[in-house]
């Protein structure tokens, strides 16, 4: 009994102290030190870090220097009478076709595995990222207008997410994709701009809404009041006030729109009117080894394998960063 | 109240008229003809023109419009170009029983798994069994149906030939589809169930109902559970077009005849008039959905005023 009360005062008194001598954090540290306290977020963050480097350092060529890290050339390397080898560990289940050179085995045209999958990361991290942000722009542009300003921007977006609400996403895109395919925007770096845009054209639209719903919030209280009284332009209260004050929720939504744009392509690839072949993507190796799936399922197996762990990483790391930014959101 | 519901009957009209317009100028923004597709077999340049002024695509791309929606509100939704004239409403007639059997099914199941696993994940918060919950609902809304669909194949089709994976026709063959289309929708639901459940038992009410002695069974089925299916009931909105965008995928991998495989098919053989009349249908099921849910949901809590 009396050691706990000696304790209780002891941590009474380190409080006092502490609250004299705790420095002042802002609430981005208090976020990011509750980030860091969550495993599952932190085990998305190593994954997507270690995918990233392995995609950056699956081909290097810069000027003189050149390094790869990818044991074949994704697409050159054709190597026929190897094909559909299975990965090398099958051996000790008595598989007869497997080759050390090929440690993920081959696929229907003898092409490295391993490789196709490395250079797949990179499809799959840029069109995470690339769509995203433009849409990150256009989005919080128009939702930020139309919330602050109100009048005919507010209306027509509105009506326009009205229409593009009336669309499942996928549909959208997949008509966006398969239409202009064969137009010279198709037609750059094998589709994939063409992805950027579908995918953009999609999206900016619901976070277009979710900024304009957390500035009509936000922009009746008080701090815009006194902004507005001091002289504040209404373009230094959109940037300096609203904005800080509505990243929280765009960065969660951000968070998710990786893995979902990611997806997209995947699906999209997978349909066949995505990035054209021979470019790996991880959804394109699974149509093309859907054909053998029979016979040996691991040009499927292992792409679908990576895409379930990158996409689970992201979802990990955006479930933390919402629990971080906002404790009180839930879901 | 019936104001609303006619007001929002008459939007479906002008969204209709643009999801149209967005889909018409898109499909024919693509360069080349709908009829020269096969590179190894090119048609008669005469061929192509007499298809083309057959099917009337020779004409102004706003001429066409203009008689496609002419056409469409007489109910002629035209003749597919790639099967042989055949007329597309035949084509969706044909297809949209398989697929509407099997976004039913995939519905009744994802209802019958989520919503249970929501609420005992609620009621025992922070156990065993809501990690678990929430570990199934997490994979469940992260990794894609097609990847979830190889993976059961790869069990339950080519290791032990359990069940067929190709085609439609005993019930057998919906079972891996059926599953694998309500695992997203089951998922999400899940977590809203879960999260809705947590609110309604911190409210006053239940804490009322409890108080006053009622069963524990009482509690949780007769006062919170039905507050806590509010928010639900929302969600079939959006499960909808997620099974709709679903059967395109599911469709096309177990090789199954509904309109979400003619939809994939029709757009890569750029067949216009499939393509416009299946978004156009997918479209208006989906408003029709939402319509409902926003009708429901202003019935189930008065709180909500519809305005």
């Amino acid at each position: 009994m009396a050691t706990a009360v000696t304790t209780r005062q002891q941590q009474q008194h380190a409080a006092e102290l502490n609250v004299i001598a705790r420095k002042q954090r802002s609430l981005w540290k208090d976020a990011w030190s509750r980030l860091l306290r969550n495993k599952a977020a932190i085990a998305g963050m190593v994954v997507i870090v270690f995918v990233a480097v392995v995609a950056i350092l699956a081909e290097i060529n810069i000027g003189g220097f050149h390094f790869r890290l990818a044991p074949f050339d994704p697409v050159t390397d054709q190597n026929t009478p190897k094909q559909l080898m299975e990965p090398i560990w099958t051996k000790a289940f008595g598989s007869k076709f497997t080759d050390p050179a090929f440690v993920l085995g081959s696929d229907e045209l003898g092409r490295d595995i391993l490789s196709r999958l490395m250079f797949g990361a990179r499809i799959s991290l840029v069109v995470g990222f690339v769509p995203v942000a433009i849409v990150f722009v256009i989005g919080a542009t128009v939702g930020m207008l139309a919330g602050y300003l109100g009048g005919w921007v507010d209306n027509l977006l509105m009506r326009f997410t009205d229409i593009i609400y009336a669309f499942p996403d996928l549909l959208f895109v997949i008509i966006i994709v398969a239409t202009l395919r064969d137009t010279g925007l198709g037609q750059i770096l094998g589709g994939l701009i063409l992805i950027f845009v579908g995918i953009a054209v999609v999206s900016w639209v619901g976070l277009a809404r979710l900024m304009r719903g957390q500035v009509l919030s936000l922009k009746h209280r008080e701090f815009v009041e006194a902004a507005r009284c001091v002289g504040a332009t209404p373009i230094r209260i959109m940037l300096r006030h609203l904005f800080p004050n509505v990243l929280a929720p765009i960065i969660v939504s951000i968070a998710f729109a990786i893995p979902g744009a990611m997806l997209t392509e995947a699906t999209l690839s997978f349909l066949g009117v995505g990035i054209r072949p021979p470019t790996p993507t991880w959804g394109a190796m699974i149509l093309e080894g859907f054909i053998v799936f029979s016979t040996t399922p691991w040009p499927v197996l292992l792409p679908a394998f990576c895409i379930s762990i990158v996409l689970l990483a992201f979802t990990f790391l955006g479930d933390g960063l919402r629990d971080a930014l906002d404790p009180r959101m839930k879901l | 109240m019936l104001r609303y519901v006619i007001r929002r009957l008459l939007l479906i009209i002008p969204t209709m008229f643009f999801v149209a317009l967005i889909t018409f100028s898109l499909a024919h923004l693509a360069p080349g003809s709908p009829f020269d597709k096969n590179p190894n077999r090119p048609l008669p340049e005469e061929t192509i023109a007499h298809l083309e002024r057959y099917f009337g695509v020779d004409k102004p791309i706003p001429e066409q419009f203009v008689i496609y929606i002419g056409n469409l509100l007489r109910g002629d939704l035209g003749a597919s170009f790639v099967q042989r004239g055949r007329p597309v409403a035949d084509i969706i007639g044909q297809g949209i029983g398989i697929t509407a059997q099997l976004g039913i099914q995939a519905l009744l199941l994802a209802l019958a798994f989520s919503i249970p696993l929501g609420i005992v994940s609620a009621l025992k918060q922070n156990t065993p069994i809501d990690y678990l919950s929430l570990l199934i609902a997490t994979v469940g809304t992260t990794i894609p149906g097609f990847v979830t669909a190889i993976f059961l194949i790869y069990i339950f089709g080519v290791g032990f030939h359990l069940l067929p994976f190709v085609g439609w026709g005993s019930w057998q063959h919906t079972v891996m589809p059926t599953f694998v289309l309500a695992l997203g929708p089951g998922a999400f639901l899940t977590r809203i169930t879960r999260a809705s459940m947590l609110e309604a038992i911190r409210q006053d009410y239940v804490r009322t109902a409890r108080s006053k002695g009622l069963r524990e069974q009482s509690v949780i089925v007769g006062h919170a559970l039905k507050n806590a299916l509010i928010p639900v009931a929302t969600i079939i909105g959006p499960a909808t077009a997620g099974l709709i965008t679903g059967s395109f995928i599911i469709e096309s991998l177990f090789n199954i005849p509904g309109i979400g495989r003619f939809y994939v098919l029709s757009i890569n053989q750029r067949d216009y008039p499939m393509i416009m009349s299946t978004t156009l249908l997918y479209a208006f099921i989906i408003m029709i959905a939402n319509l409902t849910v926003d009708i429901v949901y202003g019935a189930l809590d008065p709180r909500i005023k519809v305005s």
